[in-house]
């Protein structure tokens, strides 16, 4: 019998992640044993604690470039950028996570086992939110960073699972509109489960083409292979679907906009920024490292997935009557630049495709965070004809919203010019001149939405039942702030943090 | 052992799975069809472990497993709270989101 060696595992290069699933497991211990009325009080200062720990421990390794864990993880440059990213990112989303000020308890209802509309949900409804929420986010932001990191298939499959379930979760449970949000959280996970199926089929048939589950063996099996080789092309096919799912790329977009719109709005954010970046750094991984060398096989097919991409989510969001379904069209037609920054398949398209998400997500967040202050009697007023005049009423904060929406429309000293400027020039580097000229109009089309929600702000008078802006509590304020700092920051001093991405940007393995 | 007949066997029970989710109404039902989408994975995978001779395959089949488990109690715990709600699981009846 032979015996079993344990791999060596590089404890350091993976303190990040061992410190966001701790602050996860605490979490639960947390809901288990501290009284009720104090566990706010200790699940956030936790919650923040162990992502700022994160980011300290990620800065600390910021150089390492190791496989560990017998090659199942890969902290190599790309990883590292990534996670940063998802780090901040994340403690941005937890800011407005755990905001309590704006709304009376919290976006989230107290006890989501209770049916809506019955006399115990209102009785609920002036209780504080669930706590739950904290651990949840800590494992879906655990399995993000996982997911950026994983160099082999397993380890890939069991990331995008715990990232997906905690966030099936999430969006169920908004305080308002309660059915909204149920219906959100039962539309994202049938088909978040349909797609993560379809993802193992891939998994198992490209395991049968080259009898490994990593990346690297995969690659040097793919190299031998002959264009006819029927395992391996379903394989990358049925692996894509997954992939481009959780990328909310078309023609797997369609649930985006229901469950953008029926999430609590500060769970939105997180989705629109984190998981994007996380389910990118997956597709990075796969098709830079995994596939590269056989590209022309199927590069063709998802040239056309990006143009539809940009296509369908500019010309839907031109429609669109309602804040949260705008954002979630543009977050779709934004997967599409993103993607073309991937197709170009070099370092440069990787740094720029990483230097898009990470600036993206700062400003889509930011963006959320405003939506979650226009509010009437009846929670947040997402309806478009409910923002006319809001200019008038409180010029401060459509100001802000106006800052990012010009930067959403790619407008020069904003973070969309210079992340757009990013991956276009990184795809015109790999000649693929018919993806920037799309991206281009796609641009232009996606314009049209945010400029109409600038003039309908501003030049609308207000109406009698035109919605107030609430004032936003420290933690909300705060998000802000860092939202809008980072949009115009990386808009005019874009350098620094290019550069990081450029310095991170060549895959180990 | 003749590896196809299994592989055959998988992608067919794979394939009634997915169009189990696309036909069925009931969501407990939707969901039973992933399920056994899963489970066909599984047997591929066990088969492709045979085929060429290496144990990932198998080892995988054991974290599928796991998922799964973890992923029906998050489902059924979604479904049950829009159930009570709805007095209903059909797919079809909850339609408040849409274009």
């Amino acid at each position: 019998m032979e015996e079993l060696h344990l791999p060596p595992i590089d404890y350091a290069a993976i303190a990040p992640l061992l410190l966001v699933f701790g602050a996860g497991c605490v979490g639960v211990l947390v809901e288990a044993f501290v009284p009720r009325a104090w566990r706010y009080r200790v699940q956030v200062p936790l919650l923040l604690a162990g992502l700022v720990a994160a980011l300290i421990a990620l800065i600390s390794v910021a150089d390492k470039r190791v496989s560990t864990a017998g090659g199942a993880l890969a902290i190599d440059g790309p990883a590292l950028f990534l996670q940063g990213g998802l780090v901040a990112l994340g403690i941005v989303s937890v800011l407005l996570i755990a905001e309590r000020r704006v709304e009376r308890g919290g976006a989230f209802v107290a006890q989501a086992s209770v049916v809506a509309g019955t006399d115990s949900d209102r009785r609920q409804s002036s209780q504080p939110g669930a706590t739950e929420v904290y651990p949840l986010t800590a494992f879906a932001l655990g399995g993000m960073m996982l997911f950026c990191a994983a160099n082999d298939l397993v380890t890939m499959f069991v990331a995008l699972e715990v990232f997906s379930l905690p966030l099936y979760l999430l969006c169920a449970l908004a305080r308002r509109r309660r059915l909204l949000s149920q219906e959100a959280s039962v539309k994202y996970f049938l088909l978040g489960a349909f797609s993560s199926a379809f993802f193992l089929y891939g998994v198992a048939l490209l395991y049968g083409f080259a009898g490994t589950m990593s990346f690297t063996g995969l690659r040097e099996a793919a190299a031998e292979a002959g264009s006819e080789d029927t395992l391996l092309f379903l394989g990358i096919a049925m692996l894509s679907v997954g992939l481009l799912f959780k990328a909310a790329m078309v023609p797997f977009h369609v649930w985006t906009p229901d469950v953008y719109q029926g999430a609590p709005t500060p769970v939105t954010g997180m989705m629109a920024a984190c998981t994007k970046l996380a389910a990118f750094g997956g597709i990075l991984r796969v098709f830079t490292v995994g596939f590269a060398d056989i590209n022309l096989d199927w590069e063709p097919i998802l040239i056309a997935v990006a143009i539809a991409t940009m296509l369908v989510g500019a010309v839907m969001a031109v429609t669109q009557t309602d804040i949260k379904r705008l954002l979630a069209y543009s977050s779709i037609a934004n997967a599409g630049y993103v993607f073309t920054g991937v197709l170009a398949l070099s370092e440069e398209g990787v740094a720029g495709t990483m230097f898009y998400l990470v600036a993206y997500g700062f400003t889509v967040l930011a963006a959320f965070a405003v939506v979650t202050l226009v509010r009437d009697a009846d929670g947040e007023a997402t309806h478009l004809s409910r923002w006319a005049g809001l200019g008038r009423r409180s010029p401060l904060f459509a100001g802000l919203f106006t800052v990012l929406m010009l930067a959403f429309a790619g407008i020069p000293l904003t973070s969309g010019f210079t992340s757009k400027f990013a991956v276009f020039s990184a795809a015109l580097g790999a000649d693929q001149v018919t993806l920037v000229i799309v991206g281009l109009i796609s641009s232009a089309v996606l314009a049209f939405p945010y400029l109409r929600v600038v003039v309908l702000m501003y030049l609308s008078e207000p109406a009698e039942d035109t919605p107030t802006v609430s004032l936003p509590g420290v933690f909300t304020s705060l998000a802000l702030v860092i939202g809008l700092v980072a949009t115009i920051g990386l808009g005019v001093v874009p350098g620094p943090v290019l550069e990081l991405a450029e310095q991170a940007s060549s895959f180990i393995g | 052992m003749t590896p196809t007949y299994y592989l055959v066997l998988s992608a067919a029970l794979f394939t009634i799975g997915a169009v189990g989710v696309l036909i069925r109404r009931n969501a407990i039902v939707v969901f039973m069809c992933v399920e056994l989408m899963l489970n066909a994975v599984n047997l591929s995978l066990v088969t492709f472990s045979r085929t060429t001779g290496t144990l990932d395959g198998q080892i995988m089949a054991f974290f599928v497993m796991v998922v799964a488990a973890a992923e029906v109690v998050i489902g059924l715990a979604i479904i049950m709270s829009i159930y009570r709600t709805r007095r209903s699981a059909s797919v079809d009846d909850a339609n408040l989101l849409k274009y």
